[in-house]
């Protein structure tokens, strides 16, 4: 099974993250970057179905070049090879030119099985699966929890509200996962040394047919006007329990008219 | 807009919506759904100021996920030119409004707070640590708007219907749903939606202790939820996880109980508008956010809490 797996460089949501002063885009360069933690359980996913059914597995990345280093940190688990595509023109593309740039860039790869995080820990609107399936044609998966590929039936089991829903599609199709859909392996030793000799291969958008001017700002179809930090929230009162703090909390919520 | 429903009545969030869609207009609210799902919506719809509710019923659009909704909505808004289209940001609001952005080629925000005279939109981004304003610069605009941004106002209106003719295409029938479980889940209102949630974390220290958080939960009317470290211990199921990858909440109050406060928690819930915490830790940067804490064993001043509300009511 051919398979690719999304991964997106995201600044660490553990970390202190902002946007840049100077152009409405995520400041990617005083960040601590990190892989999209959502994706690592994609990544884990996708050696799963390689180890129970043969194939291989490519990471697809759209980035700056420093998310060069989510690639190989990427392949350090266990991928075969990886598509970077990479152009400053890039910066500041909306979902919807994403979404545009990496669905060529699948028709290049031609996949049975696409892979990805449910939503990124940045951007999160959570709508990439359903995009790359509308430009492609195929099905999308949303939000599994658990994956069962049998033959070119895949089977997904996802979360909703009100309780879980099974749904099933043939190959091929993109599959977007949570992270409750397994525990994604730490890179060994041998994985980290062996992942500096795999392949990357890098693209452009003109290597894609889309021209510089369709990405980015100028391509997007929504603009950010204005960003601020937001105030800190103030810390409030904060009392000791002296045997009365549930009577104290109670009469907080009393004042403030929740009871 | 696209109207939400579950077991035959409106979401809240799709209330919201109408209240702020009415801001610029006389709304539409669209039902998609299986042959007799509006019926039961009609009058609610009306209250809250839908001028127009365009029903959309089919087996069809309940028996796959999004696509069928998606190819539907986007031959009305071509048909009927609509200023804006707005959803719900909802997992399945946003899903809807992505394949939607990709046929009308028209620019999609999510997790929207506000929107302005102008068009132009608020969202809270990284956690809520700063907010951004931002415009739909080509196509539709497409906006779905976070659950509980705003309060719901009625506005009576006669809804008039308008049938809309369901045309799905096999390309839109590729991810079938063969099975739908509903858990049970009780009186206690739906974790994003609800205007009061308490939370428990890793101090809660065990499955069964959640029944404080639980009992503590329902004394004010609330949803319960978790931290990442309490779901991953096992304490409590993930639907009910919230935080940087679990829901995004924004109550009237948040009541944290046995939680720290680590970043990946605080973008969860780092917007509600009253936030109060019981901790052991003095230390605990959840104290950093609350509007009250209390310093103590929460197996000792829930309890008590839950006994004093029993009393004073």
């Amino acid at each position: 099974m051919n398979i690719v797996v999304l991964v997106k460089q995201v600044p660490d949501s553990g970390a202190e993250r902002a946007l840049r002063a100077d152009s409405d885009t995520v400041d990617r360069e005083s960040a601590t970057n990190v892989i999209n933690e959502m994706d690592e359980y994609a990544i884990e996913e996708a050696l799963r179905v390689r180890e129970a059914h043969g194939g291989e597995v490519t990471v697809l990345t759209m980035g700056p070049e420093q998310a060069g280093e989510a690639i190989r940190k990427a392949l350090s688990m266990g991928p075969d090879k990886a598509v970077h595509v990479v152009d400053d023109a890039l910066r500041g593309s909306d979902a919807l030119t994403t979404s545009r740039v990496l669905a060529a860039a699948l028709g290049t790869l031609k996949p049975d099985l696409v892979l990805c995080g449910a939503e990124s820990t940045d951007g999160r609107m959570q709508v990439m699966a359903q995009m790359l399936a509308e430009r492609l044609g195929i099905a999308a998966l949303t939000g599994a929890r658990k994956l069962t590929v049998d033959g070119s039936s895949l089977t997904v089991e996802r979360q909703t509200e009100d309780g879980y829903e099974v749904v099933t599609a043939t190959t091929a199709a993109v599959v977007s996962v949570w992270d409750t859909i397994n525990e994604p392996r730490y890179p060994s030793f041998k994985g980290i040394m062996a992942a500096k000799k795999k392949p990357v291969t890098t693209l452009s958008p003109a290597d894609l047919g889309i021209a510089p001017a369709e990405v980015g700002p100028a391509g997007a179809a929504t603009a950010v006007v204005a960003h601020a930090k937001r105030p800190p929230r103030q810390s409030g009162t904060k009392v000791s329990d002296e045997g009365d703090g549930g009577v104290k909390l109670v009469d907080f919520l009393v004042s403030e008219k929740f009871v | 807009m696209v109207v939400e429903q579950a077991g035959g009545e409106v979401k809240k969030v799709t209330l919201e919506v109408l209240t702020l869609a009415r801001q610029f207009g006389s709304p539409a609210a669209v039902v998609l759904g299986r042959p007799g799902t509006a019926a039961a919506l009609l009058d609610k719809l009306a209250e809250y100021g839908a001028a127009k509710v365009y029903v959309a019923e089919s087996d069809d659009l309940e028996a796959y996920l999004v696509a069928p909704k998606a190819a539907v909505m986007a031959s009305l808004v071509r048909e009927v030119g609509p200023a804006a289209v707005l959803f719900g940001s909802t997992q399945e609001g946003k899903e809807i409004a992505g394949r939607l952005a990709v046929k009308l080629d028209s620019g999609l925000l999510t997790d929207v707070t506000a929107v302005a005279e102008d068009g132009t939109a608020t969202q809270p981004v990284f956690a809520g640590s700063a907010i951004v304003t931002a415009k739909v610069t080509r196509g539709v605009p497409l906006v779905a708007v976070r659950p509980n941004s705003l309060t719901p106002v009625p506005a009576p209106a006669e809804a008039t219907v308008s049938p809309v003719p369901v045309v799905v295409d096999e390309s839109a029938k590729l991810a079938r749903v063969v099975e739908r479980v509903a858990e049970p889940k009780g009186a206690r209102p739906e974790l994003t939606e609800a205007s009061i949630v308490v939370s428990g974390g890793r101090g809660v220290a065990s499955a069964a202790n959640f029944a404080v958080v639980e009992e503590l939960a329902d004394l004010l009317g609330g949803a319960v939820g978790a931290s990442r470290a309490a779901v991953d211990s096992g304490f409590y199921p993930h639907q009910f996880q919230v935080g940087q990858t679990g829901k995004t909440v924004s109550p009237q109050l948040y009541v944290a109980l046995g939680i720290s406060g680590a970043i990946q928690h605080r973008a969860g819930m780092q917007t509600s508008k009253v936030i109060a915490a019981v901790n052991k830790d003095p230390e605990a940067p959840i104290f950093d956010l609350a509007d009250f804490g209390v310093v103590g064993d929460l197996h000792r001043v829930v309890p008590q809490a839950a006994e004093e509300i029993r009393n004073r009511s």
